[in-house]
């Protein structure tokens, strides 16, 4: 299972939403293989999960069923919650 | 025996690739990761080092021809303002100093936030990287050298990653309505000028999420795909005004002009591209392990964060304030040109990241005509700055690139003058006061009660 975080260069705020997904995996106790991108580097089959803010998602070019998309990039109750819902569909 | 020892360790610290290894793996021991993470850890970031080595090849490759057709043209010497481009071509000669200065750096940025109030800690990684890079230039131009270099560039890092968030913090309260994250990227003076025009001139002005944009702009936040599209205009233009002779006989061996100006344009984006993978694997380890530490030493200070951050706040006030900084930056180049001066062009990546950012602040102050004022500003600031930032970068200062937000340049003008008055000695003797008198402020002056402020344990 690979999840990828992605934003416009691939440094500061992705990196922060890969800190942030590390964290809340640990908390469910999930194991994933967690990396973040840049939107360039974030094809459809680099990972099984791609996570990014809306501003982003329509440019990406990423099926709806691999996508989480995030309102803030600082809210991790936010992402918990659409993590969780991800883990109990699939 | 010994001999041969002591060479053994200098050679290693000589490496800046095994040097920035030896930072990550130190931070993976210390957080007792497994024996399998630390070298898989440690290796990922010298190859992302050497990788990094790779893309400065490329970048350098087609940045120099630029300057050349600039020449041709225009008989003045042109510069393409980027971070990646300028700190590539940097790490060859200063690439230790620039890991130590970085190292220490972060610990002298946890030490600030425990002990002043300025409790912020600078998560913006790829930034602390360049700024560490540009501080350790700009003291070795200044005639520093050995652990004062090294001890004089980290207290200053230290400083800039605690103190520029702490000058963003009232207007990031503004825009995002809470206290708990501050804002962390290089480009402060140039969003808290945005603000501060926003104020005086957006009496009454609606805001910017009051207007409907077009939203097929976004294309550009893929910054490789911006890159490619602003370099080709550049290069296009240069060549033709160049002509095809001089870029057929002198730089493409014979290749029309125009197929090369495209093939150069790409290849500098590309460069770009192959140095930020090398800057990921460089970061990958590093940050957590800072992250992990200020956690646990300064547990209530606050993260600064990269400015995508303050984007989900005013999509509108991003695309209003990245025309407008774009349009500030032709306006000052083509002051520039008035002047006679060095030609700075507007990078698109600067307008697009800074510019936008300073939209947000803009439009959080002073509404629409706060975005618009504020972010112009913030253009022409990145277009002047770097010009008073290339004497003091020594050799360096000819690249045809230089560094692009205004707190490298703000810092590096700074230190730079700062060197032409006073000496070594008083340069550090100024970088420690500073660091004591916050330090006295914080344990002498009782804070004024913030409602969210916690105590100080």
């Amino acid at each position: 299972m690979k999840i990828m975080a992605v934003c416009g260069s691939g440094l500061g705020s992705s990196f922060m939403v890969e800190l942030n997904i590390k964290k809340v995996l640990k908390k469910i106790n999930k194991e994933a293989d967690v990396s973040h991108a840049d939107l360039a580097s974030a094809t459809p089959d680099a990972a099984d999960l791609f996570i990014m803010t809306k501003d982003l998602a329509a440019s990406s070019g990423i099926p709806e069923d691999k996508l989480i998309v995030l309102n803030n990039i600082i809210d991790i109750s936010d992402l918990e919650t659409k993590l969780v819902a991800y883990f109990d569909n699939h | 025996m010994l001999q041969e020892i002591i060479k053994f360790i200098v050679d290693i610290l000589k490496v800046p690739a095994v040097l920035v290894g030896l930072i990550a793996m130190v931070g993976l021991i210390a957080q007792r990761k497994p024996l399998a993470d630390t070298i898989k850890g440690t290796i990922k970031t010298i190859l992302g080092f050497l990788v990094l080595g790779g893309g400065a090849g490329v970048v350098v490759s087609s940045i120099t021809p630029l300057g050349d057709m600039f020449e041709e043209a225009f008989q003045l010497q042109g510069i393409i303002p980027n971070n990646e481009a300028i700190v590539s071509m940097a790490l060859n000669e200063y690439g230790t100093a620039t890991a130590l200065i970085m190292a220490f750096g972060m610990v002298a940025n946890i030490v600030f936030a425990r002990f002043t109030r300025l409790k912020y800690i600078f998560l913006t990684g790829h930034h602390t990287f360049y700024m560490a890079c540009m501080i350790g230039i700009i003291l070795t131009v200044a005639g520093f050298s050995g652990w004062q270099l090294i001890f004089t560039g980290a207290l200053t890092l230290g400083l800039v990653m605690a103190l520029f968030p702490a000058i963003a913090q009232p207007q990031m309260r503004k825009i995002i309505g809470s206290d708990d994250v501050a804002f962390g990227h290089f480009g402060t003076l140039g969003y808290v000028l945005s603000g501060w025009i926003g104020g005086l001139v957006g009496k009454n002005s609606p805001s910017t999420e009051q207007m409907n944009l077009p939203k097929n702009l976004s294309f550009l936040r893929d910054s490789s795909i911006s890159i490619s599209l602003t370099m080709m205009i550049i290069y296009l233009i240069l060549a033709i005004f160049a002509g095809p002779n001089y870029v057929e006989n002198y730089l493409s061996s014979g290749n029309n002009y125009l197929v090369y100006a495209i093939i150069q344009a790409i290849t500098f984006a590309a460069g770009v591209f192959i140095i930020l993978q090398g800057v990921r694997l460089i970061l990958s380890e590093i940050v957590p392990a800072f992250t992990g530490f200020s956690e646990k030493l300064v547990p209530n200070a606050k993260p600064a964060l990269d400015c995508p951050v303050v984007f989900p706040y005013a999509p509108n006030a991003v695309l209003v304030g990245f025309l407008f900084s774009f349009v500030g930056g032709l306006v000052g180049l083509f002051v520039l040109g008035k002047l006679n001066s060095v030609l700075i062009l507007p990078g698109v990546v600067p307008h697009f990241f800074c510019g936008a950012t300073a939209g947000v602040f803009g439009n959080a102050m002073g509404g629409r005509r706060g975005a618009m004022f504020g972010a112009f500003a913030n253009g022409l600031l990145i277009t002047f700055l770097p010009v008073l930032l290339l004497p003091v970068l020594g050799s360096l200062g000819f690249t045809n690139t230089t560094f692009s937000d205004t707190d490298f340049c703000g810092v590096g003008i700074i230190l730079g003058n700062m060197a032409r008055f006073f000496n070594k000695e008083i340069i550090m003797a100024i970088m420690v006061g500073i660091f004591a008198l916050l330090v006295i402020y914080n344990y002498a002056v009782k804070p004024k009660n913030l409602a969210n402020k916690e105590d100080d344990k």
